[in-house]
């Protein structure tokens, strides 16, 4: 029962944020220069999980150096113009032959 | 025609790739909830009905300790969808139903797909695409961790954990060659950083808000539009001379005006 109730209140909740902004995009009368940074904020949020995914787990600092290096060699290639399949497989197989290598 | 088969061809291409990616993740997601000891049904529906992914862990490791825990901490994880939602809203469509339920499928990935896009049609065609391939991926994936239960291993193992944000930040790029975006974004990432340790989980992400504070300290886009090189904006502007310093110490990664 309680589960239930977990899993449904997660599920309210989220789809409850999901929608607001979705439905507030046309409520909501902004200023030119408010409404411009509607895409730098996303992309602010974005970036921040990017930065969180590479250098913390767990809620601490990650000390690990596979996956950064795994993500750095991703990021050259995309700034290189590499399709998006090459980033995200290099990426993966860079940090998981470090890893095999016996980086942390 | 042709070339626009091709662009969607391109699209699909890249929605399977990062779907098959999620696909992984969401197997490790339904064998470590069952592994705990959830029943079956825990995270089955929880990835059809929630169908967001940090906040799915989340939950499942608080489940059983901590259930206001799980639900408070879980919705916190996904308040940035909010933003997200009035970022990409006019992608998703006009008509409500169109609306209901293509803001389930707002998430971080079909986000950046869009935000990728500047044609309004190519945006929604990105964020359809992807959210759609990936409700797909990450609830099959999720069945067989189910199926599969404890014989899953570690994705990390395979690199995936940098798969994801390697991803993410590939299709950040473009919006990153504009200033007074990458200002907000590095400026929020190391925010973001800085306060995992300190914060609850789903907290140092959006402080990264505060980030875009340094894009107000930038000139608008305006401004530049009107083709007034960066420089002679800041330097007949009637900008306070901190804020140069401020935004002269940010813009050290590209060459002045590329756009």
């Amino acid at each position: 029962m309680t589960m239930l109730l977990v899993v449904l209140a997660l599920a309210v909740g989220t789809y409850a944020t999901r929608i607001a902004g979705v439905l507030l995009h046309d409520r909501l009368v902004l200023p030119e220069r408010l409404r411009h940074l509607l895409p730098i904020a996303a992309t602010t949020l974005l970036a921040a999980l990017v930065a969180t995914a590479v250098f913390t787990e767990a809620g601490r600092l990650s000390v690990g150096v596979a996956r950064p290096l795994g993500v750095l060699v991703g990021a050259v290639l995309a700034w290189r113009k590499a399709p998006f399949v090459v980033v995200v497989v290099a990426a993966a197989v860079s940090a998981a032959l470090l890893r095999l290598a016996g980086l942390p | 025609m042709r070339q626009a088969n091709g662009r969607d061809a391109v699209l699909w291409r890249d929605a399977a790739a990062i779907g098959a990616a999620t696909g992984v993740i969401g197997l490790s997601f339904g064998a470590i909830a069952v592994a705990s000891g959830l029943p079956a049904w825990v995270p089955a529906s929880m990835s059809v009905l929630v169908f967001a992914g940090g906040s799915q862990f989340l939950a499942v490791a608080l489940m059983t300790g901590s259930p206001i825990a799980a639900v408070a901490g879980g919705v916190l994880i996904n308040a940035r969808h909010l933003p997200f939602g009035l970022a990409v809203g006019p992608a998703i469509g006009r008509s409500k139903p169109a609306r209901f339920a293509g803001a389930h499928l707002v998430i971080d990935e079909s986000t950046a797909f869009a935000l990728a896009e500047r044609h309004p049609e190519r945006r929604a065609r990105a964020f359809w695409a992807v959210g759609l391939t990936i409700f797909v991926t990450w609830n099959v994936g999720t069945l067989i961790g189910i199926a599969l239960g404890g014989a899953v291993s570690d994705p990390a193992v395979y690199g995936l954990d940098a798969a994801f944000p390697a991803g993410l930040l590939a299709l950040l790029l473009p919006s990153l060659r504009d200033r007074a975006t990458r200002a907000a974004a590095i400026a929020g990432s190391l925010l973001a950083v800085a306060t995992t340790p300190l914060l609850p989980a789903g907290l140092p992400v959006l402080a990264a808000l505060l980030g875009v504070g340094a894009a107000l300290l930038l000139p608008t886009p305006s401004a530049r539009a009107a083709g007034a090189p960066a420089d002679a904006v800041r330097v007949v502007g009637p900008e306070p001379a901190a804020h140069q310093d401020g935004a002269a110490a940010l813009d050290t990664q590209a060459p002045r005006g590329s756009r």
